[in-house]
């Protein structure tokens, strides 16, 4: 199996505290990976310096087959290399339609001349169709800032759909869901990995345990162990650090 | 433009009909080509509000599509005005000099012509020579280039500098404002090559036109009325397609549009740029109905009347900022050019020349308060009693 990212020895400080250290992290091209930790341990600083929101002060980003880094790029260039996030908190553009919501996730021309000069033409039909997929193809032209909040969830995973990634990064999906949507996030997660790296920040280990997948454990900022569930929850510093509390 | 994009944008054909009417009626009305009930002085007046109204249009998109508060927009109209006062100037003064030496028996060398010219303009600063910054006052063409170029260029460099830097919100406002002053502060000194805190004058006179200034002014009058139209359309283009959907989201959540892959500072610089270059245009066609700019004019507080009219008239909508222009920019003129009646209240008399800004003030506060939507909010609750019936 391919590696898609490769984070290797990062390190981070925010005024003397090292939120990442010494972090080195793998992924493959078509895998599900799940992230665990106690709070505080750097899962967002992790998620933070693979999109570019945050620079870290030594280490490597390594992404795809032409092994570029991703260090030093801006946050836009890195989502156009297929890096894409999704955050805790349902965000949509709650003033726009949920047609152009999904119009503007779509994988297209990025430019200010790309999008200025685009004429939605043939998309439309991709757009209804990434409506229906998501359920919401009845409420193609309303706000969206006039939904549900499951339905605002399920806008954004249609946005991430439209974004075609090669990475997903999402953070803690299940927050906040019934246990029916929560499966229905399972089987998506699991579906979507299937074709692209799917990395799952989550506490709920109910959740990790259905997604039956890799998992990594963070603590203070470097890995703590990795492998499947069963064998990161029986190693005896794990227990003591996360699980025993 | 195809149907559809008309049928989509049902207030423009409105607002533009609306123009239209206007200026037909003003032209019937005026004292060059009709009846004459509407004096030259207020057909300036109209003219003039149509430029407020056009940088107010520049404005919206910058603040209420984008989100981004620039109090600095109007340093880009007053150098619209210069750029095209200077060429209004120099050939002017060239016409007036050259009828001055027509009797002498000598016929004047270039050199000669050029220091009468420069003393003229310049004597009033101690100088008799041309700065350097006038090389190209002789061209009309030029100096037009430059009423793009200049005003295009600074908000380029200061935007990109602003920009890459992430400087965004109340940061951003102040340090628009402070470029302003910093203009501002500069012109006025005398070896500024603008004539320090006299300005640039004697701009209603154009060179080598002989037409009365009734007509000069309706000349003036639909040439903006012109450009507040094809700007008002310009813009409504712009913003009705998917460009005008990354804006609104850059406004709503700067962080989300980059993480889906927008350079959101391109498109900053780019709607910076593109509205000082309108607001440029505007002042341009402004001041020679003015008759005279000076440094005063791109003092921060105009930038911030600017932004108090879109605040008045509706944000987040150009016929909002439209209606917030002019009216809160005729109300001024109307009371403080002395024809509000003074209130006497015994005790004291409020005479409003004085107190029109304290008006002003209360109104925007009120405004902000309880009526965020302006003026063009008034629109919206219309429309919802029409879908109520």
């Amino acid at each position: 199996m391919s590696t898609l990212l490769e984070v290797s020895g990062v390190s981070v400080s925010f005024d003397g505290f090292k939120a990442i250290n010494n972090l080195s992290f793998q992924i493959g091209k078509a895998e599900l990976r799940a992230v665990i930790g106690p709070n505080g341990a750097g899962k967002t600083t992790f998620m933070d310096i693979i999109t570019g929101k945050t620079k870290p002060d030594e280490g490597r980003v390594i992404w795809g087959d032409r092994s570029i880094s991703l260090l030093g790029m801006s946050e836009a260039k890195i989502a156009q290399q297929g890096v894409c996030r999704k955050f805790q908190k349902p965000t949509v553009f709650e003033d726009q339609s949920v047609r152009d919501n999904l119009m503007m996730a779509l994988k297209r021309g990025r430019s200010v001349w790309d999008v200025l000069k685009y004429r939605p033409g043939a998309d439309n039909a991709r757009l209804e169709q990434l409506a229906d997929e998501i359920g919401l193809l009845s409420e193609f032209s309303r706000p969206s800032g006039e939904l549900s909040h499951g339905q605002k969830q399920w806008l954004e995973i249609g946005m991430l759909l439209a974004q075609d990634p090669q990475l997903l990064l999402v953070d803690e999906p299940a927050a906040g869901m019934t246990p029916s949507e929560r499966e229905h996030t399972t089987n998506l997660l699991v579906e979507a990995a299937k074709t692209r790296a799917v990395v799952v920040v989550e506490h709920d280990m109910e959740f990790i345990r259905r997604l039956n997948c890799k998992v990594t454990v963070l603590h203070e900022g470097s890995v703590l162990a990795e492998g499947s569930l069963d064998h990161v929850t029986s190693n005896q510093e794990v227990i003591d650090v996360y699980l025993g509390r | 433009m195809g149907k559809s994009f008309l049928k989509n944008h049902p207030t423009m054909l409105v607002f533009l009909a609306l123009l239209a009417l206007f200026t037909l009626a003003i032209t019937v009305f005026s004292e060059a080509y009709g009846s004459g009930l509407v004096s030259t002085s207020f057909v300036k007046t109209l003219g003039k509000t149509l430029c407020l109204c056009l940088v107010a249009i520049a404005m919206d998109v910058i603040w209420g599509y984008a989100g981004i508060l620039s109090l600095g927009h109007f340093a880009f109209f007053g150098l619209g005005g210069y750029m095209i006062g200077m060429w209004l100037m120099y050939e002017r003064t060239k016409e007036v000099v050259l009828r001055s030496l027509e009797n002498q028996t000598i016929p004047p060398t270039e050199t000669e012509i050029s220091d009468a010219i420069a003393t003229q303009i310049f004597g009033v600063v101690g100088s008799s020579d041309f700065p350097l910054i006038w090389s190209f006052a002789h061209s009309l063409t030029l100096q037009l280039i430059l009423v793009v170029a200049v005003p295009g260029i600074l908000a380029l460099v200061f935007g990109w500098l602003a920009f890459r830097s992430r400087v965004t919100g109340v940061y951003l406002s102040i340090l628009t404002q402070a470029m302003t002053l910093a203009l501002a502060l500069y012109l006025f000194q005398n070896d500024s090559g603008l004539r320090g805190n006299n300005g640039l004058s004697g701009l209603q006179n154009l060179p080598h036109v002989t037409a009365p200034q009734s007509e000069i002014s309706m000349w003036f009058l639909w040439a903006s009325a012109a450009a507040l139209g094809f700007g008002y359309v310009f813009f409504t283009m712009m913003l009705s397609g998917k460009f005008g959907m990354v804006v609104k989201g850059i406004r709503d959540n700067e962080q989300r549009v980059r993480f889906l892959g927008y350079e959101v500072e391109h498109y900053k610089l780019f709607l910076f740029t593109v509205t000082a270059i309108v607001a440029a245009v505007a002042g341009a066609l402004y001041y020679p109905q003015a008759g005279i700019i000076n440094p005063a004019e791109i003092m921060p507080i105009a930038s911030i009347y600017l932004a108090v009219w879109v605040a008045i008239g509706g944000r987040g909508r150009l016929y909002g900022a439209v209606i917030g222009a002019a009216f809160v920019s005729l109300l001024s003129t109307w009371f403080t050019g002395g024809q509000a009646p003074d209130i006497p209240l015994g005790f004291y008399t409020i005479s409003w020349v004085d107190w029109w800004q304290v008006l002003l003030g209360i109104s925007f506060v009120l405004v902000t308060l309880y009526a965020p939507k302006g003026i063009g909010g008034l629109f919206d609750l219309l429309k919802r009693k029409e879908v109520q019936k």
